[in-house]
Order: structure tokens, then sequence, then C-alpha cells
């Protein structure tokens, strides 16, 4: 019977190994060896060679006015699209699931960015937000009906950039959350909405007693892959304000991470390595507040 | 409060929308519920049922027809101002919530004057749950309890805010046989106890006759005979009826009616005097058989099970419509398990005859009119 077992455990990490090999060789190693490199002063990946050992890397980091200027806009960034998002994204969700006319038209509309090619997408946002020569582009258009403006949203005041950027991350997550949230409500079963009802219950009410409760797994998921996914941030502000984002003042900390290891200022992966390793702490750090809140307030 | 269907009829769109065909649910229900009584709704799956039930809870409007709570019409009231309390075949308890909360529920959604304070409900929550004999559990959650106690706090959170009509979607058929013993037991309790007028649909025929006052068997959406459970079972409106009511079921044979004599096969089994000619389904009831050594009824013998106090006695014969037929005799008598045969008279209460096309019932003159019932 002992004998059976050990071969069954034996088996079982053949059976992994595959995995594990690959895993270990492009995720591990990589990991460990980013750790190594932020503690090594003035490391050279050519020469394989480091001058010393200590927290320099991060006092250097820290101290430089661009990752500060990344440290904020990614901050900036991830406070207001993640709830801004689901927010909305829950809204879609439940006014798609309360239809009956046209809702696969509009899923499929709003699933529609999901599929659609980047470029194209750089495009449109330009048509809306880019001033050229010809035009100040729709929104300021649109600005203009109202008397307001017109504002350089590419080139402008930060405010603009950011707001631009935050608009554009949100209508870039939005359709995985649509997704996400319209197949959440529609597995509710419909039970609970028809004893609801059989007992009197407002709609407010069983939104907030039953539907709520009932996503709220999905919700939270939503949520703390937000939140991740905003700390990551780096090609939407490069597709819309190029690759010289310090430049623009509208670097984040993975747009710093990739300038210090091969941007105009790079050739420094030990402050790339720094700076990955504090994003690393604070996305943890956030994770971690976060999967404690849902445990408290996620339900079954 | 008395519950009267009038002409009720459901009718739901065709599945394929090409086709301008539509399903009858319901067909033309009409009876009245008396007051205070608890009816089974009975029928195989599809025959509407459940769709009769969710048009009293007002969870599915008519096609055409009235509901009449007491003398109130109540067809165009939605389900929360209709009074009703309706459990779930689910139960739809909500998982997040305890029991407490659950049975509360209802009652928090009233408003204004009908709302109570905060000690009424608490007080109402556990008289309910008192009710159900679950008041030592009101602080779990539904996934921390076995399937009769939640099935109890369903019930609790229907009468809670005391309706006028209890509704039960198939009470029982998510508990397993032992279970479903006891809470038919104790659903019959709580009705009386509440005098709430209850309407519970199940396909389980032994259910419905155990519990009920009235049944009301349906076949494909259309009222196939209501009555007593007792009445229903002896006398059958048609062989559907006959067919669905009764374990182990009825035994259906091709017969032929001669001269007020009914033959199956070429055998002479019953004289049924008032029966015109004609071919007929004759349907025996399990425990109609008397085990006669020169009787006209001769089977082949299969085997026999003892159960204690009765006997089954499994055989064939080629104009039964089933390859069995179960006849349930007393243990008293013995039977030769070695002969290939066995020969029976019937007990003429205990056969019914049915016209071979229209499958309704023909009634014939069984010389004990008046007698007292025997036989069960």
């Amino acid at each position: 019977m002992a004998g059976n077992k050990r071969e069954n455990n034996l088996k079982g990490w053949l059976y992994l190994l595959p995995a594990l090999l690959f895993l270990g060789a492009f995720m591990v190693y990589p990991l460990i060896d980013v750790f190594i490199y932020s503690f090594e002063e003035g490391y050279n990946s050519a020469s394989q060679t480091f001058m010393g050992v200590g927290l320099y890397n991060y006092s250097r980091v820290l101290h430089d006015p661009y990752f500060l200027q990344a440290l904020k806009n990614t901050f900036i960034l991830v406070i207001i699209t993640v709830p801004l998002s689901t927010l909305i994204a829950l809204l879609l969700s439940l006014g798609l699931n309360s239809i009956t006319a046209l809702k696969k038209f509009f899923q499929t509309v709003y699933f529609l960015p999901y599929v659609t090619n980047t470029l194209a997408v750089g495009l449109v946002f330009m048509i809306l937000f880019k001033k050229t020569a010809y035009t100040d582009g729709l929104a300021n258009l649109v600005l203009g009906w109202f008397g307001k403006g017109p504002v350089d949203f590419i080139d402008g005041p930060y405010w603009a950039k950011m707001f631009v950027l935050c608009f554009y991350t949100i209508w870039v997550v939005m359709p995985f959350k649509v997704l996400i949230l319209t197949s959440a409500l529609a597995s509710v079963n419909p039970d609970y909405y028809n004893a609801a009802k059989v007992d009197g219950t407002s709609s407010f009410r069983i939104f907030r007693k039953i539907t709520l409760p009932m996503i709220s797994p999905m919700i939270f998921y939503l949520v703390i892959t937000g939140f991740i996914g905003a700390f990551k941030a780096y090609s939407d502000a490069v597709a819309l304000f190029g690759t010289n984002l310090n430049a623009a003042g509208m670097n984040t900390i993975v747009g710093y991470v990739y300038d210090k290891l091969y941007g105009d200022g790079g050739g420094y992966p030990s402050y790339a390595s720094a700076a990955a390793i504090i994003l690393f702490a604070v996305v943890f750090t956030i994770t971690m507040i976060n999967l404690s809140i849902s445990k408290k307030n996620v339900h079954y | 409060m008395k519950v009267v269907l009038q002409n009720l009829t459901k009718q739901f769109p065709s599945r394929d929308k090409k086709s301008s065909d539509v399903v009858i649910a319901v067909s033309n229900f009409t009876f009245e519920i008396p007051d205070g009584k608890l009816i089974g709704l009975l029928g195989p799956s599809g025959c509407g049922k459940s769709t009769a039930l969710n048009l009293i809870s007002g969870l599915i409007a008519p096609t055409s027809g009235r509901i009449f709570f007491g003398d109130d019409d109540v067809t165009d009231l939605p389900p929360e101002n209709r009074g009703v309390g309706l459990v779930f075949q689910s139960y739809a308890l909500y998982p997040h919530l305890t029991v407490r909360q659950n049975i509360m529920f209802p009652l928090e959604n009233l408003k204004g004057a009908e709302r109570p304070s905060k000690a009424e409900m608490e007080r109402r929550v556990l008289e309910a749950a008192r009710l159900v004999q679950i008041d030592n559990l009101l602080d779990r959650k539904p996934g921390q309890m076995s399937g009769g106690q939640q099935q109890r706090v369903a019930i609790a959170r229907a009468v809670v805010k005391m309706p006028k009509v209890l509704l039960l979607d198939e009470p029982l058929s998510n508990l397993d046989a032992r279970l479903r013993l006891q809470t038919r037991e104790e659903i019959r309790r709580i009705q009386r106890d509440t005098g709430i007028t209850t309407v519970f649909v199940t396909h389980d025929q032994e259910e419905a006759m155990s519990i009920s006052d009235m049944i009301v068997v349906m076949k494909k959406g259309v009222v196939q005979q209501i009555g007593k459970p007792q009445d229903v079972y002896d006398d059958p409106i048609n062989l559907f009826v006959s067919k669905f009511l009764g374990t182990p079921p009825i035994n259906v044979f091709g017969g032929v009616v001669k001269g007020g004599r009914l033959f199956i096969g070429d055998e002479s089994v019953l004289d049924v005097p008032g029966a015109s000619d004609g071919e007929v389904w004759a349907s025996i009831r399990p425990e109609g058989f008397i085990p006669d050594a020169s009787g006209p009824l001769t089977c082949k013998l299969r085997g026999v099970e003892v159960m204690g106090r009765d006997i089954s006695v499994v055989c064939a014969h080629d104009k039964c419509e089933a390859p069995q037929i179960r006849a349930i005799i007393s243990a008293e008598n013995a039977i030769d398990e070695g002969s290939p045969t066995v020969r029976f008279s019937l007990k003429p209460r205990k056969v019914h005859l049915f016209d071979r096309a229209t499958e309704a019932r023909i009634r014939f003159d069984t010389g004990e009119k008046g007698a007292a019932r025997h036989g069960r």
C-alpha cells in the first residue's frame, strides 16, 4: 500500500516535470536573478561583474525624479481606472442582462475592443484627441460646443494627458470585465429572483441583497486582476504618447524599468531590477490587502 | 382562503421561431380549492403542473381565464400583491444569508404600516422556525445544512409572512426516500397547524395520495380527474388515471365484452352486466386478484416475492399490455412456486373497463353497490 502511494507520487511529479522545467527556466530563475541584481551595485551583464552589494540601487531609484513621476502616474492610473472600469462594467452588464432585443448585438459591440488591432485603436484615439495642423480632434470639437477648449490632450497639460490615458485604459479593459460579469449575472439561479419577487422585494433590494452578493466573487476577481493589470501598464501609454514617455511626463513603473534596460538612458540592469522589485512589493501588498478584504466580504 | 381557477389557459410560443404553433401548457383549467385544504397537483413530467402553480403564484400571467383568491380577482395582480408563499423545488435559499436572515427576508420587504417592528420580526421568525423545528439552527448558512433541513427553512420562509395560499413545487424531490416519508408527514402537520390553503405539485402519486385532501390528476395540460385520493384511485375516469395511480401499477389487459361478460383471450373472466359489447381495456388492480384453483384467469407463473404481510405474485399473460403482471395477495394464501401456471378469479370492484379507442371508463354493475369497500 505504502509502496503504491510512493509510486503514484513519483508518477505525479513525472507528469508535472515538463511544466516545472519550463516554469523554472523562464519564470523562477529570472525572478531570482532579478532579485539578486537589485542588490548588486553597477552590475554589467556583458562582463558579468559588479562593484559591491547593498541597497544603493534602491536608494538611487527612489531618488530618481523620473521614477517618482512614474510611480505617481501609475498610482493615479490604478486608483482611477480600477474602480471606475469595474463600476461601468457592472452597469453595462446589468443593462445587457435586462434587455432581450438586440442583446447579441450589444454584446458583440462591447466585446469589439478585445479583438481590435492596437494600431487601429491608436488611430481612433488620434482622431478623437490628437491636435494636428488641420483639426483639433473630435473631443475638442465637442468641447467647443460648450464654449470650452481647445485642449491639447496628447502634448498638452498633465491632467489632459492623464485623462486620455485613463479613458483609454478603461476602454481597453472593459470587454473582458463585461464578459466576466454578464456570465456571472447569467449564472445566478433565476429561482432566487422568483423567490424574491413572490416575497415582494424591491428591485434595488434584489440587487443589493441578492445579485451583488451572488456575483461578489467575480467582482473581487476583477478588482484584483484589475489592480495587477493597471500596475503593469506600459504599452497603452506608449500607444498614446510615443516611446519617450519621460519627456511626456507620462511614464509608468514598467516603462521606467524598460527605459533603464533598453531606453535612451538605458544599460542599467541593477536600477531596472530594483524598480521591478519595488513594483512587485507594491503589487504584492495591494493584492494581500485585497484578499483580506474579500475574505471578509465575499460570501461563498 | 379558497382559490378558484376559471377556464385558466396558458400557451407558450413554440421553441421553433418559424412555426406559429403554440405549446399549450395548461388548458382550460377550472376548479375550486376549498379553504384550508391541501391539494396535490399530480401528473407526469411536462403535464403543466408547475405552470399551473406558477399561474397561481403570479410568476406567469395566463393567456386567458381568471384566478380568484376568495372573492378577489387576482389575475392581474403581480406576485408580491397576491400574498402567496412559494417553496421552490431547489428551495432557492439565499446561500450568503443565515437561516434567520433567510426567514426574515420577506418581512424586511414590507413597507410602511405593514412593516413589523424589529422585535416583532424576531418573534415571527422564531415562531416560523419552531413550526418547522429548526429553531436551533437559526445561525447556520444553508450550505451547512442537510437537504431536509433546507427544505424546512424554505417552508418557514414561505409561511413567515402568513400567506393566504402556500404553494410547493415538487417539495420532496431532492430528498432521499426515508426523509421524503418523514417530510411529507411534516408538511401535512404544518398545513394543519397553520390552516393555510396549500397547493403542492408532484409527479409521485404515492406522495400526493398520502397527504392530500384532494388530488388533481393532469395530463398534457388538461385536468383528467379531481377528487379525494381514495375516490380517484377506486373510481378512475379514464385509462390514464387508472394507470397513473397505484403502486405496483395497475395491470392492463386487452379484452372483449360480449353479452355482459368480459373475455380476456378465450376465457370469460368476469360478469360485467351493463357494459355494452366491444373491445375494451380491462385494468385490474394488483389487489384485485384472488388465487383460485378453479378461477377463470390463467397466467404463467414467473415467481413469488414474499413481503411479509403480503405476497407479490409475478406472472404473465399474452393479452396483458405489460410483460409482467403483479398480483398482491395475502400471505395466508399458499402459492405453489413449482407450478407453471396460476389461476385467479377477480374482484369486480378492482376491475375497471375502458373503451379501446377513447380510453374512457365503461361502467358496469359490480353487484356490490352500497356494500362496504373491501380488498384494500
